[in-house]
C-alpha cells in the first residue's frame, strides 16, 4: 500500500513538470488531484484497510496531497508568470511581487526620532514629563500669574478637579527638569503632547506635539541660542538654511525670540508655502526668565539659560507638504502609509 | 492695533518706506501683520514678513475738485449733475450720493465742496462690489447724459466700506487739481501687540519705538489745558470719592462748558475710520482719538444729566457693584453686575462700567452742552473679569485697561482731550482738572552692571549705545563706573526690579540693538552629566518591534468619550478624568483605554482597506481615588500608564494576481505577534492563559502574564460591541497591554545560546490528549524534559478525527535534538523521546499515535 502511494506520488510530480501551459496543469490537477483521482480513492476507502494500516497509510496519503497541492500552486504560479511564447525559463519579471505587509511608524514618531538625534548629537538628553498638570506648574511658576492679561496667549482645557489642566505647551517640565538636577547643568529636551482649547480646522488641532529644550549653565548666552538653534535648522532642513530671529514675547523667556528659516523650497526665492515671504516661522525660545531660574532652584545671578520649543507637527508639514494638520490625528492609514 | 503712517509722522520724522518700517517694528517685536496701502504706491514684490493690502491713487487721474454747481438731473429724480472743477477745467458729473441730492435744487453752491475726483481712465474700486473689484472708468452714457468721471465714495477709493455718499472734505482742504494721494494717501499697520507690550497700545508708543529704532527723536504731543479766567462757571466740580484705590489709584476729571456736540471734521473722522473705529460726534470721537494717540482711555459724561440727577453738584464715587444692580450700557443692553464689577456712580446710581463702557443715560448727545471728561486708572485683573463677564471682549478702552495703563498717564490725557475738545467744540474750560490719586504710581529702579549685558547676550553693546536706546525709549540713565542706575518710565509698568528688572532691560536693549547683530556661538559652557534614558529606549525597541511585524504605528487623540469606550467594554468603569470646557462631547474626557481609540481608528478606516493591522503606544489617564475634597491639586493628578494596543482586522493577505483567497485574519495571526514580541524584548517567564473578559469573545479571550503579572487581554473582539463600530466583515482581533508594566519586566541585558557545531537529528512525533489540555501544556512539558539537549520543538499538526476518537486531538511535532559536545546517535535521540512520550503520559495521558 505504501509504496503504490509513493509511486503515485513519483508519477504524479514528473507528469507535473512536463506540463507547460494552463490547460495541461488544468487537467493534471483533475487527474490526480481530482474527485476522481487514485489518491483521492485511497483517502476516501481508509475505512476498509485493517485497523493498524490506517493511520499510517491515512498520514501518508494526506502528506502526499499536500505536497502535491503545494507543487501545483509553485508550478502554476511560474507558468502564470511565464510568457507564453519565450523560453521556459524566463519569467514576466515585471508582475508585482507577493504583498508584504510593511509597518511603518507614525510620522509625527519619525520626525520626533529626527528631532531627538540631533539634539542628542549636540548633548540635549531627553526628558519626559506628564501631560496632565496643575495650574501651578503649566503657568504660575513659569512666570504666568493667574488673571495675567499674558494668560490669554494660550486656551486651555480645564479639567472638573480645580487646578488640573491639560498642559498647554511642554514647559512645565522645565521646572520639573531643573528641581530634578538643580544645581547641576542641564541639557534637555522636553518632547510629548500638549493641548489647547482651539476648533480643530486645517490650522489649529486640540492636540499637538511639542519639543522643548532647556540649556542651563553658567556661561550660557543668546548667542549660545542663536548658534545652537541655527545648527539645528541646518540639520534638519539643510546644509545651506538660513535662519533670522525677531524679537518675541514669551513669560519664561526674557529676551524672548522667534526664529524664522529661509523656506528651503523656493530657498527664499517666496512660494505659496512661505506666502512669498521667503522665510517660514518654525520655533520660540529666549534666555530663560529669571523667575523661572528662582522656580527651578538656580540663582539667576549665577546662572544663565536659554529655552525653545518646537512643533514637531508644523516642521513634518513643511517637509512633507503637508496642508492640513488634521491628518496627524485622523489616522487615515491611506495617509499614513505614505511615509 | 491699527497705526496710520501720517499720524505717527505727526510725532517722528519717518524716512523710509512702509514695508521697510514693518520689517524694522517686525524685528523688534511689534509684528506688523498687514500694511493696508490707502493711496500710496505699493511695493512691487513683497519679501516683508507683513500681508499688504489696498490700492494705489495714480496722482494724474485722483485728485482733489471743487463742487461749484449742482443741478437736478432732467431724467432722474434720483440723481443729480454737478458741475466740479478739478484744477484743469469744469467737468459735469452724474451722480445719486444721497448726500448731494439735498443741493438738488441749488444751482451754484455758497463755498466751493470740496471733493475726491477720479479723471476719466482713473482705476477704482467698483463701489457695487462686495469682493473690492477695480474697475476703471470710461465713458458711458446715463439717463441721456454723458458721463465719464465720478466723484468717489470712501469704499471706491479703499478707505472704508462706506458707499452710501461721497467723501466731503473739509474747508480748508488744499486746491483743486492736488493729487488726492499727497493730501490723504496713507499706509496703516496692523500691529499685533503681545501682552508685554501695553505701553505701545498707542500710536505715540509705536512712534516712541520708531524713534528708537531709527535714532530720531520723538516730537510727544502737547498736554496743556487753557483755563479760561475771564468767564465765571456755572457748576463746580463734582466731588470724587474713590472707594477701593487698590482697584482705581486715580481718576481725574475736566469740566468743559457750553461747547456744541456736532459731528467732527473729515480729518478727525477719517483718522478714526483707518484705525479702526466709528465716528460718533465731536465728543466721543475726541476721547477715542486721544486715546488711540496716547494708549489711555477715556470717557465723555454728559454733565447736564449728572446735574440733573444730583439735583446739585454731583457726587462721583467709585466702587464695586452690588450684587445685581443693574445698569443699561451705551449699546442698549440691560446688564446684571456682580460684586466684582468697578463702576463709576454718582448719587443717583451706576453711570459706567468703570473702564469698559459707558451708560446710556449719561451719553452725550447733540442736546449736551457741559461735558465731564473723565481719564482713570483701573486694576487690569479686574477689568480683565468684567470684560469675560459681560462679554465685552470688543471695547478698545477694555483691551488697554485690561492689558495695564499706567495711572501717569491719567491727566496728561485728560487734557489733551479736553483742549482739543475745547477747541473743537468752542467750548470753555473754567477750573482746573480734578485729580484724586490716592495710590501714586512708582518707577523701578534698577542696577545694571554694563558686564550683565555679554553675560545674557554675547555681545557687548556699546555702552553709549546702551544709553542712546534707553534714553530714546524714555528710561533715565546715569552712567557710574561699571553699571547703569537706571529709572522706568512712568509709562511702564512691565520693567519690574533686580534680576528682572535686569532681563527687562537686556530686552529692550537687545530688541532695539537688533537680534541680527548679536553673533551665532557654540555652546562651550560646561556640559552636563548624561544619563541613561532606559525607559524610553525600550519603549522605542517596542515601537521598532512592532513596526517590524508588519504593523502601521497609529497616534490619535488623548481626548476620547465615555460612550466610546463603554462601547468597546473598556476594563475598567470607573470615573474619567473629564474635561470642564470640551470642544465637543466625543473630546469630553481623557482616554482610559488605549484599545477604544485603536478600534475607532479601524472602524474609520475599514471601508477603504483590505487589511489593517495597527498599533498605538500611547498613555492612558486613571484617575487617582481620592475621596479627600481637600487634597491639592498635584494630589488629584491622574496616574499616566502607558499602554499598547493592538488591532487586526481584514483579510489575512492583500488581494494580488498570486492570491485572491477571501481569507481573515484568525486569532493565530495575533497570537504570532504576541509570540513575537515576547521573544523580542527576552521576556521568557510568562504564560498566557485563557480568561473572559466583556469585550472580548468568550472562548476565545488570552490574558497574557509576565511573573504572574496580569498584563493585558488579547484575542478576538466581542462581536457585538466591534458590528457597532462597522466592523462587520471580519473577525476583530485586539491586544491591550499595559506597556508600562512590561518595560518594567523588559530585562536590560540577554544572553545568547551558542550554536552547536553538531549535525542534529530531527524527528516528528504526534501525541493525542484529550481535548481539555491546551497545548502549551503538551509544548512545555516536551521543552522541559527534552532538556538542553532539545534545541528546537515545532508543532507543526494539530489533528482532530474518528481515527484517534472523540474528545482527542493530536498533536504533531518536530523536534530537533542537537548535543553541543557530540554528535548524537539516534539512539541518544530515542532515549530522550521515551522519556519524553513517558512523561506525556504520565501526566496527561498522553498516547504516543502511529509508533
Amino acid at each position: 500500500m505504501i509504496e503504490k502511494l509513493e509511486k503515485l506520488n513519483s508519477i504524479a510530480i514528473s507528469e507535473l513538470y512536463k506540463t507547460s501551459d494552463i490547460n495541461a496543469i488544468n487537467l493534471w490537477h483533475t487527474k490526480h488531484l481530482g474527485k476522481k483521482s487514485h489518491l483521492m480513492a485511497y483517502l476516501r476507502n481508509l475505512g476498509q484497510l485493517p485497523a493498524q494500516d490506517r493511520p499510517k497509510v491515512g498520514k501518508l496519503a494526506n502528506e502526499i496531497r499536500y505536497k502535491l497541492e503545494n507543487a501545483y500552486d509553485e508550478h502554476k504560479n511560474t507558468l502564470v508568470s511565464q510568457p507564453t511564447t519565450t523560453n521556459k525559463n524566463s519569467i514576466d519579471i515585471t508582475l508585482p511581487g507577493r504583498p508584504i505587509n510593511r509597518g511603518r511608524l507614525h510620522i509625527t514618531n519619525i520626525v520626533l526620532r529626527k528631532i531627538y538625534s540631533i539634539w542628542a548629537d549636540m548633548g540635549f538628553q531627553i526628558y519626559k514629563s506628564r501631560e496632565i498638570e496643575t495650574d501651578e506648574l503649566n503657568f504660575e511658576l513659569l512666570n504666568i500669574p493667574k488673571h495675567h492679561p499674558a494668560r490669554d496667549m494660550w486656551d486651555t482645557f480645564h479639567t472638573n478637579t480645580p487646578g488640573v489642566i491639560l498642559r498647554t505647551h511642554t514647559s512645565p517640565g522645565q521646572i520639573h527638569a531643573m528641581r530634578t538636577y538643580c544645581p547641576n547643568p542641564i541639557r534637555v529636551i522636553l518632547p510629548g503632547m500638549c493641548f489647547r482649547y482651539e476648533q480643530i480646522t486645517a490650522r489649529s488641532e486640540i492636540q499637538f506635539n511639542q519639543v522643548e529644550g532647556l540649556a542651563i549653565g553658567t556661561n550660557i548666552r543668546f548667542s549660545d541660542l542663536k548658534g545652537t538653534l541655527s545648527t539645528f535648522a541646518q540639520r534638519i532642513f539643510n546644509k545651506n538654511t538660513k535662519t533670522r530671529f525677531r524679537a518675541s514675547h514669551f513669560p519664561f523667556t526674557e529676551p524672548s525670540a522667534e526664529m524664522d528659516v529661509e523656506c528651503f523650497l523656493c530657498s527664499g526665492k517666496g512660494c505659496g508655502v512661505c506666502k512669498n515671504t521667503g522665510w517660514l516661522e518654525i520655533l520660540g525660545c529666549g534666555m530663560v526668565h529669571p523667575t523661572v531660574l528662582s522656580n527651578g532652584g538656580y540663582d539667576p545671578n549665577k546662572h544663565t539659560g536659554f529655552a525653545f520649543g518646537m512643533g514637531p507637527e508644523r516642521i513634518a508639514m513643511l517637509k512633507y507638504g503637508i496642508d492640513d494638520i488634521r491628518y496627524f490625528w485622523g489616522n487615515d492609514l491611506r495617509f499614513l502609509e505614505q511615509f | 492695533m491699527k497705526a496710520p503712517l501720517s499720524w505717527l509722522k505727526e510725532y517722528i520724522d519717518i524716512n523710509i518706506d512702509p514695508h521697510a518700517l514693518a520689517d524694522l517694528l517686525t524685528f523688534a517685536g511689534l509684528e506688523v501683520e498687514a500694511i493696508h496701502y490707502m493711496g500710496m504706491s505699493m511695493p512691487t514684490q513683497n519679501k516683508s514678513h507683513t500681508k499688504i493690502t489696498g490700492m494705489e491713487w495714480d496722482p494724474e487721474y485722483i485728485v482733489l475738485a471743487e463742487i461749484t454747481k449742482i443741478e437736478a438731473h432732467p431724467n432722474a429724480d434720483r440723481l443729480v449733475l454737478a458741475e466740479v472743477f478739478d484744477g484743469q477745467g469744469i467737468h459735469p458729473v452724474i451722480t445719486g450720493a444721497p448726500n448731494l441730492l439735498l443741493y438738488k435744487e441749488t444751482g451754484t453752491v455758497e463755498t466751493p465742496i470740496k471733493i475726491a475726483y477720479a479723471r476719466e481712465g482713473a482705476t477704482l474700486y467698483d463701489g457695487y462690489s462686495d469682493d473690492h473689484k477695480t474697475t476703471t472708468l470710461s465713458r458711458k452714457t446715463i439717463r441721456g447724459l454723458e458721463s465719464y468721471s465720478m466723484i468717489c465714495s470712501e469704499k471706491e477709493l479703499g478707505i472704508s466700506e462706506e458707499h452710501e455718499g461721497i467723501i466731503v472734505f473739509d474747508t480748508n482742504a488744499p486746491k483743486p487739481g492736488t493729487p488726492l494721494v499727497d493730501y490723504i494717501g496713507d499706509a496703516i499697520f496692523d500691529i499685533s501687540l503681545t501682552p508685554n507690550m501695553s505701553h505701545n497700545t498707542s500710536i505715540l508708543g509705536i512712534a516712541r519705538e520708531i524713534g528708537a529704532l531709527t535714532n530720531t527723536k520723538l516730537r510727544p504731543p502737547v498736554t496743556d489745558i487753557k483755563i479760561d479766567q475771564s468767564k465765571k462757571s456755572t457748576f463746580e466740580m463734582p466731588s470724587i470719592k474713590i472707594v477701593d484705590p487698590a482697584l482705581n489709584s486715580r481718576f481725574t476729571a475736566t469740566l468743559i462748558e457750553n461747547i456744541t456736540v456736532r459731528p467732527s471734521p473729515y480729518w478727525l473722522q477719517l483718522r478714526l475710520k483707518i484705525s479702526g473705529m466709528r465716528p460718533i460726534n465731536n465728543v466721543v470721537d475726541v476721547t477715542n482719538y486721544v486715546m488711540l494717540e496716547m494708549g489711555q482711555p477715556l470717557h465723555a459724561f454728559d454733565y447736564d444729566v449728572l446735574s440733573e440727577r444730583a439735583k446739585n453738584t454731583p457726587a462721583i464715587t467709585t466702587r464695586l457693584a452690588k450684587n445685581k444692580e443693574q445698569l443699561t450700557s451705551l449699546d442698549g443692553v440691560e446688564r446684571t453686575l456682580n460684586t466684582s464689577t468697578l463702576l463709576v456712580t454718582d448719587n443717583a446710581g451706576p453711570l459706567s462700567i468703570a473702564g469698559i463702557i459707558g451708560g446710556l443715560k449719561s451719553e452725550v448727545t447733540n442736546n449736551t452742552s457741559n461735558v465731564l471728561i473723565e481719564a482713570a486708572s483701573w486694576d487690569m485683573i479686574n477689568i480683565r473679569k468684567t470684560i469675560v463677564d459681560q462679554q465685552l471682549q470688543t471695547s478698545q478702552a477694555g483691551y488697554r485697561f485690561s492689558r495695564g495703563v499706567s495711572p501717569a498717564l491719567a491727566l496728561n490725557t485728560n487734557q489733551r482731550a479736553s483742549e482739543m475738545l475745547r477747541i473743537m467744540g468752542k467750548g470753555s474750560i473754567l477750573h482746573n482738572t480734578k485729580d484724586v490719586y490716592p495710590i501714586k504710581h512708582t518707577t523701578n529702579k534698577i542696577n545694571l552692571p554694563i558686564g550683565e549685558i555679554n553675560r545674557s547676550l554675547g555681545i557687548q553693546i556699546p555702552t553709549k549705545e546702551a544709553i542712546r536706546i534707553l534714553e530714546s525709549l524714555e528710561f533715565h540713565v546715569t552712567k557710574e563706573k561699571d553699571s547703569l542706575q537706571i529709572t522706568a518710565p512712568d509709562h511702564r509698568l512691565d520693567v519690574g526690579t533686580k534680576e528682572t528688572g535686569i532681563a527687562d532691560i537686556i530686552e529692550e536693549l537687545a530688541r532695539i540693538w537688533g537680534f541680527d547683530n548679536i553673533p551665532e556661538t557654540q555652546l562651550d559652557d560646561l556640559s552636563p552629566k548624561q544619563h541613561n534614558n532606559i525607559n524610553l529606549e525600550k519603549e522605542e525597541l517596542l515601537r521598532d518591534l512592532l513596526v517590524t511585524l508588519g504593523l502601521q504605528e497609529i497616534v490619535s487623540y488623548r481626548l476620547s468619550s465615555a460612550k466610546l469606550e463603554q462601547l468597546v467594554c473598556c476594563e475598567d468603569t470607573g470615573p474619567h478624568i473629564t474635561l470642564a470646557n470640551p470642544i465637543t462631547p466625543e473630546r469630553s474626557i481623557m482616554r482610559k483605554s488605549l484599545m477604544a481609540s485603536t478600534l475607532a481608528c479601524a472602524s474609520e478606516n475599514c471601508r477603504h482597506q483590505q487589511r489593517i493591522s495597527i498599533f498605538e503606544i500611547g498613555p492612558v489617564y486613571i484617575p487617582k481615588n481620592t475621596t479627600d475634597n481637600n487634597a491639592s491639586s498635584d494630589e488629584a493628578l491622574p496616574t499616566e500608564v502607558l499602554r499598547l494596543s493592538i488591532v487586526l482586522y481584514g483579510k489575512n493577505e492583500q488581494l494580488s494576481w498570486i492570491n485572491n483567497s477571501d481569507k481573515s485574519m484568525d486569532y493565530f495571526v495575533l497570537k504570532g505577534i504576541v509570540d513575537e514580541i515576547l521573544n523580542g524584548i527576552h521576556i521568557s517567564d510568562y504564560s498566557i492563559e485563557p480568561d473572559n473578559h466583556p469585550a472580548f469573545q468568550t472562548g476565545a479571550t488570552a490574558l497574557l502574564l509576565i511573573k504572574e503579572k496580569p498584563i493585558g487581554h488579547f484575542g478576538i473582539l466581542n462581536s457585538k460591541s466591534t458590528s457597532k463600530l462597522g466592523l462587520k466583515d471580519h473577525s476583530t482581533l485586539a491586544a491591550d497591554f499595559n506597556l508600562s508594566a512590561i518595560i518594567e519586566f523588559m530585562p536590560n541585558r540577554h544572553t545568547i545560546k551558542p550554536v552547536s557545531k553538531f549535525p542534529p537529528v530531527i524527528e516528528d512525533i504526534a501525541l493525542i490528549v484529550d481535548e481539555n489540555i491546551n497545548s502549551n501544556q503538551i509544548t512545555s512539558l516536551i521543552a522541559k524534559t527534552g532538556g538542553s539537549i532539545l534545541k528546537n520543538t515545532q508543532l507543526f499538526d494539530v489533528f482532530r478525527g474518528e481515527q484517534i476518537g472523540e474528545h482527542k486531538k493530536s498533536l504533531g511535532y518536530r523536534l530537533t535534538y542537537q548535543s553541543d559536545s557530540k554528535t548524537l546517535t539516534d539512539k541518544d535521540a530515542a532515549k530522550l523521546r521515551n522519556k519524553i512520550v513517558k512523561t506525556a503520559k504520565k501526566l496527561y495521558g498522553a498516547q504516543i499515535r502511529d509508533s
